[in-house]
């Protein structure tokens, strides 16, 4: 019987970024933890949803996840490829596999470039096709996926919306082919009635295609909707992970509970007679986190244990992992 | 099912102005450029005025040739404007209109390919540091700030006293030019290539920011390509424009070397070296440094106005036709 | 003389709004009326383009007039039409009258005076108190918000200050003088989520607290369902339902507005299918509207629907109406 490995394995994943002065010889007097030892897996298939507010380090997760960032310390494994250790032809290969979506529909396409050239750049990096005609055939087929007329790859970014370039970076992201796709917050810029088109054509995507996401985001209601199981991230650190309903349904940790009652509802009875809890303060420096659990200072709960000792990583349900020596 | 954007029959006015229903064809960022430009008057002007000059410069040597403005005749010389001379004869009697087109020839040479020198090594300097930034910026931009440091009219005379004269003739187009020519333009393009370092950095640290250079990295593309095909097309604006007054500015610094009696040696005619020989005669015989002197001008003006015309044309905050 | 039995704080009549571009004239707000009572909290709620800022901003006189134009249409504000107004007529209205906050609370404060100075600076001007009386109404607006130590952060600067703060200092700002109206364009839109149920919880208190009137334009529906006693819905420069907010969660008549509620996720149930989308774009505001700006993308469209805009007209004798030919629920005409 064999176990099948997870595509995604994070094992104590840092990146701190130096705060340094100085002008001619710059010296480090700080660091920036942004994000300060996080370990998750992902499967196959699945997708799992990375969530915190401004600040938690999230998006940095997912760049230095795929290696954009150098990682400070940690391990990521990437379908048996160790990301921090690849070099040339393994970290294209890499890079073939694993791809990224981002958030600013606007700023993630070169606005110099046609729409052709921005899909057909990985087929290019990575020598997919032989001739330039297959690769436009390629590129017209990729475009059909995410529901773009092909007739349009002459057009450069800015002819389109929003939504439509957003499907633009979507049709990259897929063009070599990948195992797994981190999405960076990729729906946050668009319009209510857009964001719904764009997570359809993800998961569509996902089940044609077999996909695997890392799905980053603030939007606690659409990561419900479309993530199996849910991360919370808080000042660079993993405070809960869980199964959806489980998560979202039995919340442990006093931070995620506080995050998932301050979510609007539309539904005005609802919504009303949902009993808040306003977290005191504001989300300290990620340059000089709290001691002991990060969350104390703002905790409702919290104790000079809290203050004093890191609490552990565990295991409190089957698929359910706090950090919390309240829960 | 996928999302589509289906034609129906419209029988309605509300134009979906998606790119499905554009007849357009696909409109690129130059052209864009290129219709904002033709709005700024000023820079038409000087668009239309620069290329009569250049039609002067080149198509004047259909009527005179070269040995005509090198022949003198030293019994007809100094002579004011006549219908024979129109611009009249210089101190040793050759014809000042055509020396006016063949010093013009040199003088647009020189300013084009002083620039061509600055820009490609503005480029390299400023991409680089930009990009790499670190151990390499700082090298680099000690070395930028050095050269900025260094007083321009003394690295002039220094470079020109040394190389004045050790550089043969050279034989291009069938044309001969002398080897100060060449000194020239590489003392003017060693000169002012810091400035435009100074801008492409700028433009690289920031762009290099932006999430498609992200999309980019994470896609495996090496970093030649992440510079030269990705960032250094959104970089044109700044240097198009330093580059068009760069044009200017090395046509002057030419002027200024000439008047300094270092600049390309006679028999070889430019304008700055006309105005060199204007010196004695400013009030006894005008016509030798007004000709020269107002081509120098209009070059420069209508250079200015298509610079101005091309900054605003190229400003990526106005990003509507 | 006319009572004003039925005079509303605000009510705007058939407001239109245009600007001219060198592509031509965008259409912005396509003769729009609503009104507000005192009192009460009005949601206005629409996708991007949509108008909902520049409706706002063009009763107040904010809108640049060239390229903007106020095309036609009435702001009665107690009565007075704020359109007809001068600029110094409007000076006075603004900030004591009728206040005003944004989306970026960083754009909206001047980085280099302090906020004690920037506060009392309107009290100063409007009320004409002296310095030690504008200082005390400060410090007391600044604990009214839930500033906590506000004497000290008198002194300090914008930059000092946390995104949801600096949104509570605007909100101070706008208090200081006491105006009867809120307007608030996207307050909460780029903060954080637990910051945004503080300042929703905060605004909710002092408008109970002062019996001021908002209206809160956003794109969020979650936001409006906790916060709005009437909402506007726009599309394309036009209202196409309004209701009070029990009734338009309830029971949506318009389809843009059904639409909108069915592509929304739930936080708070399980994921039962999937999310519906609307087909299409909205459509370019560079045409003269003619027929219904949703036709395009509605799924109960009829030939009329192509042909005529629908006014908005109640549905029902609560408050309810749409601009709409077509009943959903039985797929008639009107």
């Amino acid at each position: 019987m064999t176990v099948t490995q997870p595509l995604v394995q994070v094992e104590n994943l840092t990146k701190h970024f130096p705060v340094t002065r100085g002008i001619v010889f710059q010296r480090k007097v700080g660091a920036v933890r942004a994000v300060d030892g996080i370990s998750f897996s992902i499967e196959r298939g699945e997708t799992l949803g990375l969530v915190g507010e401004s600040g938690c380090g999230k998006t940095t997760a997912g760049r230095t996840l795929l290696g954009l960032y150098p990682a400070s310390s940690g391990k990521v494994t990437i379908d048996g490829h160790d990301v921090r250790t690849a070099r040339g032809s393994e970290m294209l290969e890499i890079r073939r596999d694993a791809q990224m979506i981002f958030q600013d529909p606007y700023a993630s396409l070169n606005p110099r470039w046609t729409v052709h050239s921005i899909v057909s750049e990985p087929l290019r990096v990575h020598h997919l096709f032989k001739t330039e005609s297959e690769r436009v055939d390629r590129v017209q087929e990729l475009m059909g996926l995410v529901g773009l007329s092909g007739r349009l790859i002459n057009r450069f970014p800015h002819e389109f919306s929003g939504g439509q370039r957003q499907r633009i970076g979507v049709a990259r992201a897929l063009a070599s082919n990948p195992k797994f796709i981190v999405c960076d917050e990729p729906i946050s810029a668009l319009d209510v009635s857009i964001q719904a088109q764009v997570v359809n054509l993800l998961e569509d995507l996902q089940d044609r295609l077999g996909l695997t996401y890392l799905f980053i985001a603030h939007d606690l209601s659409m990561v419900r909707h479309i993530c199996d199981r849910v991360a919370v991230m808080y000042l660079g650190v993993i405070v809960e992970l869980a199964e959806r309903n489980e998560l979202y349904e039995h919340p442990l940790h006093p931070y995620t509970k506080a995050l998932l009652s301050s979510v609007p509802i539309p539904d005005p009875k609802k919504d009303r007679a949902r009993r808040r809890i306003i977290l005191a303060g504001d989300v300290p420096s990620p340059i000089n986190p709290p001691s002991g659990c990060r969350f104390h200072p703002r905790c409702p709960l919290a104790d000079l244990t809290c203050s004093r000792d890191i609490p552990l990583w565990r295991l409190t349900a089957p698929g359910h992992w706090v950090a919390c020596h309240k829960a | 099912m996928i999302d589509e954007q289906k034609s129906k029959p419209e029988k309605s006015r509300i134009a979906i102005l998606t790119p499905d229903d554009l007849e357009t064809p696909p409109l690129s960022l130059t052209q864009l450029a290129w219709r904002r430009f033709q709005r700024h008057k000023p820079a038409m002007i000087g668009l239309v005025v620069l290329a009569l000059l250049v039609m002067y410069a080149l198509g004047g040597s259909i009527f005179y040739s070269e040995k005509f403005a090198n022949f003198n005749d030293t019994s007809r010389r100094l002579l004011a404007p006549t219908s024979e001379h129109p611009f009249g004869t210089d101190s040793i009697g050759r014809d000042v209109l055509a020396r006016t087109i063949y010093g013009g020839q040199i003088s647009l040479l020189i300013g084009l390919t002083a620039v061509i020198v600055e820009t490609v090594l503005g480029i390299l300097v400023g991409a680089l540091a930009g990009y790499y930034g670190g151990f390499v910026d700082s090298i680099l931009m000690r070395i930028t700030e050095a050269m900025l440091n260094i007083p321009e009219i003394f690295l002039l005379i220094v470079m020109a006293k040394y190389f004045g004269g050790k550089i043969p003739e050279l034989d291009i187009f069938g044309r001969t030019f002398s080897g100060s020519v060449v000194v020239i333009v590489l003392i003017i393009g060693l000169t002012s290539w810091m400035y435009l370092a100074r801008i492409v950095r700028a433009q690289f640290l920031s762009l290099k920011e932006n999430e498609f250079v992200l999309a980019a990295r994470a896609t495996g593309t090496p970093n030649i390509e992440i510079i030269f095909r990705h960032i250094l097309p959104n970089s044109v604006a700044p240097i198009v424009v330093s580059a068009t007054l760069g044009v200017a500015n090395a046509i002057l610094s030419e002027a200024y070397i000439s008047f300094l009696g270092l600049g390309v040696q006679p028999p070889t005619a430019t304008w700055g070296n006309m105005l060199d020989g204007a010196n004695n005669y400013l009030e006894s015989a005008p016509w030798l440094w007004f000709f020269p002197g107002l081509l120098i001008l209009l070059t420069v003006l209508s250079i200015n106005f298509l610079g101005d015309g091309l900054r605003d044309a190229l400003d990526p905050r106005s990003r509507t036709v | 003389m006319e009572t004003a039995s039925m005079e509303y704080l605000l009510e705007v009549k058939n407001l239109r709004t245009l600007f001219h571009t060198p592509e031509g004239t965008v259409f912005a707000v396509n003769g729009i009326s609503f009104h507000v009572d005192e009192g009460e909290t009005l949601a206005i709620v629409g996708e991007s383009g949509c108008g909902k800022s520049v409706s706002m901003l063009s009763i107040l006189q904010l809108i640049p007039v060239p390229p903007g134009e106020i095309a036609g249409g009435s702001a009665l504000y107690r009565g007075r039409d704020l359109l007809k107004n001068s600029e110094r007529e409007m000076e006075e209205i603004r900030g004591q009258e009728i206040a005003m906050i944004f989306q970026d609370p960083m754009t909206s404060l001047n980085p280099v005076l302090t906020i004690g100075r920037q506060i009392t600076e309107t009290l100063l001007t409007h009320k004409k108190m002296d310095q030690r009386a504008a200082q005390k109404r400060a410090v007391e607006l600044l604990d009214m918000v839930g500033i906590s130590d506000p004497a000290q952060r008198l002194s300090d600067y914008p930059h000092q200050f946390s995104g949801g703060m600096r949104q509570r200092v605007m909100i101070a700002m706008a208090l200081a003088c006491g105006p009867s109206l809120l307007i608030a364009d996207e307050p909460t839109t780029a903060l954080d989520v637990t910051i945004q149920a503080q300042i929703v919880e905060l605004v909710t208190r002092i408008r109970n607290q002062v019996h001021m009137a908002v209206i809160w334009i956003t794109h969020d529906l979650g936001v409006v369902a906790g916060i709005a006693d009437r909402v506007l819905v726009m599309y394309a420069g036009y209202i196409v339902e309004t209701a009070k907010v029990t009734d338009l969660y309830e029971n949506p008549c318009h389809p843009y507005t059904i639409a909108l509620l069915q592509a929304l996720p739930r936080v708070d149930r399980r994921r039962d299918r999937r999310l519906k989308s609307i087909p299409g774009a909205p459509p370019s505001l560079l045409m003269e509207p003619l027929g219904c700006p949703f036709a395009n993308r509605c799924e109960h469209v009829i030939e009329h629907c192509r042909e005529s805009n629908p006014p908005l007209l109640p549905v029902d004798k609560k408050n309810h109406s749409i601009a709409c030919w077509v009943n959903v629920r039985t797929g008639k005409p009107r």
